[in-house]
């Protein structure tokens, strides 16, 4: 066996090949799909901790404050004590809710999120799951969610969680319109919809400058429309504080709170390693057709810290997003998406097809 | 469920449904209630319920005493505590006719500025907010923490100073005053830059003010809207230019108005006037003449029977005193104007048709502050 | 054509202004030095008040601990919200008069606005303000104070 953290094709198939040797490729195969989904479920809960104290953090030095510093060294451990009282936390039922509705909302949120994020390449072979049309199903499953949202504000019986469920519904379905589109562009460049493929196509230049003009268009339509879909400020009108109090969760409690508030920040972290992976390249290092010298001083850096460091980067740009602007009003959400951004796209796609034509990307 | 029956809706629709908006509520920062009549998201009507954060204040100055009073007024409009001091001694002075020291003036009229420079600072905190800009809310605040400590340095209190005493103050500035007053207005003037260039010249905000709640001069006149929310309407309703008190006659300062009439001009005008108050305060900090800090008083302040009346400008509008006294150390009717009152008459009017959104922003424009409504 | 201009305009002008506001934020996150938070129950060793701070109605004592106050009574009566209450008593001088002295001088920490009414108008200047702010009790009872010192007398001359 041979562990190598720039490849894990080998230390895949190591496993594969030994849990086959001492049973049967039925049992193997069981055996696989719980290992994994043990590990994304880790992942799940390690990554949406982590975030949610990223977050307190960054909008505090935005803020000039220092963030939570209590609980152990610099406060990191805040979040899991936020999480233990959540779990402990009564769960609230309301007078004439939709029971089962207002039950297995949370859930429906948590698992879109959840199963968007097995289509996603940490690094070479380290992927749950590789569709040929991963970008479509990550598209087709995230926007599952949307489901989840306003069953919530449905089945609680109340009308802040109303008026917030059918805000999301409006935003999210117009907003998958930008987020498909602006993934497209880069489908059209790179021809493929396979996410193992688009990162071995950017190993000569990330698509954000192979395709630079449009590439560069397509990757701020799609931050945008990415930070909106994901409910997150300045596009968080579904949970809309200071009009609707909390929105389309104003009546969870406890644990299934958290699910939402975990899928959010997942949901977060989708969207950036999304953006990450389709436009600068996923786990590619930064490779400069021409220069090996410096290429292989950039391999040495391995491919998880590549992958991470560009999520990062995103991810705290759609933090910079959140702690800088204000809110936006529904109409101009929705003016923002069918008057500028969707004919934005619609000819930026022209226009990296006639790129591609031309071959005029790099 | 049976109040909400009873509304005084002219004709109720069947597709109106009702929501309380209040009395917890994160925009409307404190125990206002509002019962909205929504069509969707469009605010249909709006009928705003008072009272919550009622204490009788104008029943408890019946049996105090006039110094006694003034620790009451501070917790009226408690973000332009000392303004309402001001007037009180303004009234009690007038009433007997007291010559007060220039000093006392000069301090007086400081102490008022840097009241309205940290009553804006923190409107633009919670306007922010309100729009979903939470950062606003920390950088006002910020600023803001620099007043609060000279006036710690000062009077005692950060936040309800009780400073003014019949007759002057209750302690001379302290000696680092000017000091400390000369470094707040250099840090703040760089400060400022950071307001607008995150806030009021920011497209998303732009887009969510301007053309939202538009209240006419005439409107703005019959429902006696004044302050920063009233000349916003270009209506010239300062009562530092109208009737001048303590210095605003000797000093040199512009009355902000603007004539678009919408969220955004009222906006701009409480951003205009932190630079209009920052400048008398450069007029004044300089020249306090040296002097007693309090006029002679007798130890116990009786008014001739009569009815007095004054008006001072504080940082929401027009604040207007009232007393009928008997002659008796208290008096027998204390009767407040309290701008935040009639400010918030006018919010049904400018945000009929307006969608919940523009609600909280025609809200947060008008600068509301609940215990002035209820007193 | 004017409105084709002006769409590109507005979104030029937009983005400017998005960015300008970014760059706001992005500069304090980038500017640890401008942290303006107080570390509050670690820096109170060294956490300094101002003098005039209004923490609570204290009564003024000296190191032979004798104080100014004579039990006049006069703070009692200017409080607005009966929140000091007097209590004398009477005893028999050095040159056999019966004076008024202080009993009890009762201080409701719990009603008081600090007003600063007591302390302006004390004529003997038997009364302050202390520093301390961390009132915080489980007991409200506790928040009734006796400001004069269990053994303390008058000064001297004072009365």
């Amino acid at each position: 066996m041979t562990f190598n953290i720039y490849d894990f094709t080998s230390f895949n198939r190591w496993i594969d090949e030994g849990l086959n040797s001492i049973m049967s490729p039925t049992w193997a195969l069981i055996t696989e799909m719980a290992i994994i989904g043990i590990v994304f479920l880790l992942f799940y809960a390690v990554v949406g901790l982590f975030l949610v104290y990223a977050e307190r953090k960054v909008c505090a030095f935005m803020q000039n404050r220092v963030g939570p510093n209590r609980v152990g060294p610099y406060g990191i451990f805040q979040t899991i004590a936020d999480f233990i009282k959540l779990l402990m936390k009564e769960l609230v039922y309301i007078k004439d809710s939709d029971k089962l509705l207002f039950n297995i909302a949370p859930f429906i949120v948590i698992i879109a999120s959840f199963m968007a994020l097995s289509a996603i390449p940490f690094a070479k072979g380290l992927h749950a799951i590789d569709f040929d049309i991963g970008i479509l199903y990550v598209i087709a499953v995230s926007s599952l969610g949307v489901v989840g949202i306003l069953l919530a504000g449905w089945s609680s019986n109340n009308k802040y969680s109303l008026i917030g469920a059918m805000r999301s519904g409006a935003q999210i379905v117009s907003y998958e319109l930008s987020v498909g589109l602006s993934l497209l562009t880069i489908i059209v460049l790179s021809g493929t919809m396979q996410f193992s493929q688009i990162v071995e196509m950017q190993s000569n230049g990330w698509f954000i400058f192979k395709g630079h003009i449009p590439a560069f268009i397509a990757f701020v339509v799609f931050l945008i429309s990415s930070t909106a879909e994901t409910n997150r400020g300045p596009f968080d009108l579904a949970e809309a504080e200071s009009e609707l109090t909390a929105g389309f969760h104003t009546e969870y409690s406890g644990i299934k709170f958290a699910f939402f508030f975990l899928a959010e920040y997942m949901n977060m972290f989708l969207v950036a390693s999304i953006a990450a992976t389709v436009f600068l390249g996923g786990w590619m290092p930064f490779h400069v057709s021409g220069w090996a010298g410096f290429n292989t001083i950039m391999d040495y850096i391995p491919p998880l810290v590549w992958y991470f460091g560009k999520t990062a980067f995103i991810i705290w740009l759609m933090m910079l997003f959140k702690w800088t602007f204000p809110r936006l009003r529904i109409d101009q959400l929705l003016t923002l998406e069918w008057k500028y951004l969707l004919p934005i796209n619609l000819v930026n796609i022209l226009f990296m097809a006639f790129l591609v034509l031309m071959h005029w990307h790099f | 469920m049976k109040e909400i029956i009873n509304l005084p809706v002219s004709k109720i629709d069947e597709e109106e449904y009702h929501i309380n908006m209040g009395p917890q509520h994160p925009s409307t920062h404190g125990v206002l209630r509002l019962v909205v009549s929504l069509q969707g998201e469009i605010v249909k009507n709006l009928k705003p319920h008072c009272g919550y954060i009622h204490r009788g204040i104008e029943k408890m100055c019946e049996k105090d005493t006039y110094p006694q009073i003034i620790h009451l007024t501070d917790r009226i409009d408690y973000l332009s505590s000392h303004i309402s001091n001001h007037a009180v001694c303004l009234l009690v002075e007038k009433a007997l006719e007291i010559e007060i020291p220039e000093r006392v003036q000069y301090i007086r009229t400081i102490m008022d500025e840097l009241t309205r420079i940290q009553s804006h600072q923190l409107w633009w905190s919670s306007f922010g907010m309100d729009l979903g800009g939470l950062t606003c809310f920390f950088y006002g605040l910020r600023d803001r923490e620099m007043i609060l400590d000279i006036w710690e340095e000062t009077t005692g209190s950060r936040f309800l100073q009780s400073y003014n005493c019949p007759g002057g103050v209750m302690q001379d500035i302290h000696p680092n005053f000017q000091k400390k007053v000369h470094a707040f207005l250099k840090t703040f003037k760089k400060k400022i830059k950071d307001y607008d260039r995150i806030l009021s010249g920011n497209v998303i905000f732009e887009n969510r003010s301007q053309g939202v709640g538009i209240l006419s001069k005439e409107d703005a006149i019959s429902y006696g809207v004044t302050g920063p929310s009233g000349r916003g309407s270009g209506w010239s309703c300062d009562v530092r230019k109208t009737e001048p008190y303590s210095m605003y006659s000797k000093v040199q300062f512009n009355e902000v108005l603007r004539y678009e009439c919408d969220t955004y001009s009222r906006y701009m005008v409480r951003m205009q006037e932190m630079h209009e108050s920052m400048n008398i305060i450069e007029q004044l900090i300089d020249n306090i003449p040296a002097g007693d800090h309090s006029a002679k008083m007798k130890a116990v302040i009786k008014l001739p029977a009569g009815e007095y009346f004054q008006q001072v400008e504080s940082a929401r509008g027009e604040l207007g005193l009232y007393v009928v006294s008997d002659g008796n150390k208290t008096p027998y009717r204390m009767k407040f104007r309290t701008p935040s009152f009639s400010n918030l008459s006018v919010l049904d009017h400018i945000s009929r048709d307006m969608k919940i959104a523009d609600l909280v922003a025609i809200g947060a424009s008008l600068d509301l502050v609940i215990p002035d409504i209820d007193r | 054509m004017n409105s084709f201009f002006k769409y590109f305009s507005d979104i030029f002008h937009g983005v400017k202004s998005l960015l300008i506001g970014m760059s706001v934020t992005g500069r304090y996150f980038f500017s640890p030095g401008q942290i303006v938070t107080q570390q509050y129950p670690e820096n109170r060793k060294n956490l300094q008040m101002f003098e005039r701070f209004k923490g609570e109605v204290i009564m003024l004592h000296d190191e032979n601990n004798l104080h100014r106050c004579n039990g006049c009574g006069i703070c009692e009566n200017n409080c607005p919200n009966g929140s000091i209450e007097v209590i004398p008593a009477r005893i028999t001088g050095e040159d056999g008069k019966s004076k008024r002295i202080i009993d009890k001088h009762i201080y409701h920490l719990g009603m008081c606005t600090f007003c600063g009414l007591c302390v302006k108008n004390c004529p003997s200047n038997a009364l302050g303000f202390g520093q301390e702010f961390e009132h915080a009790v489980f007991d409200r009872s506790k928040l009734t104070k006796v400001l004069n010192k269990t053994g303390s007398s008058i000064i001297k001359g004072v009365e």
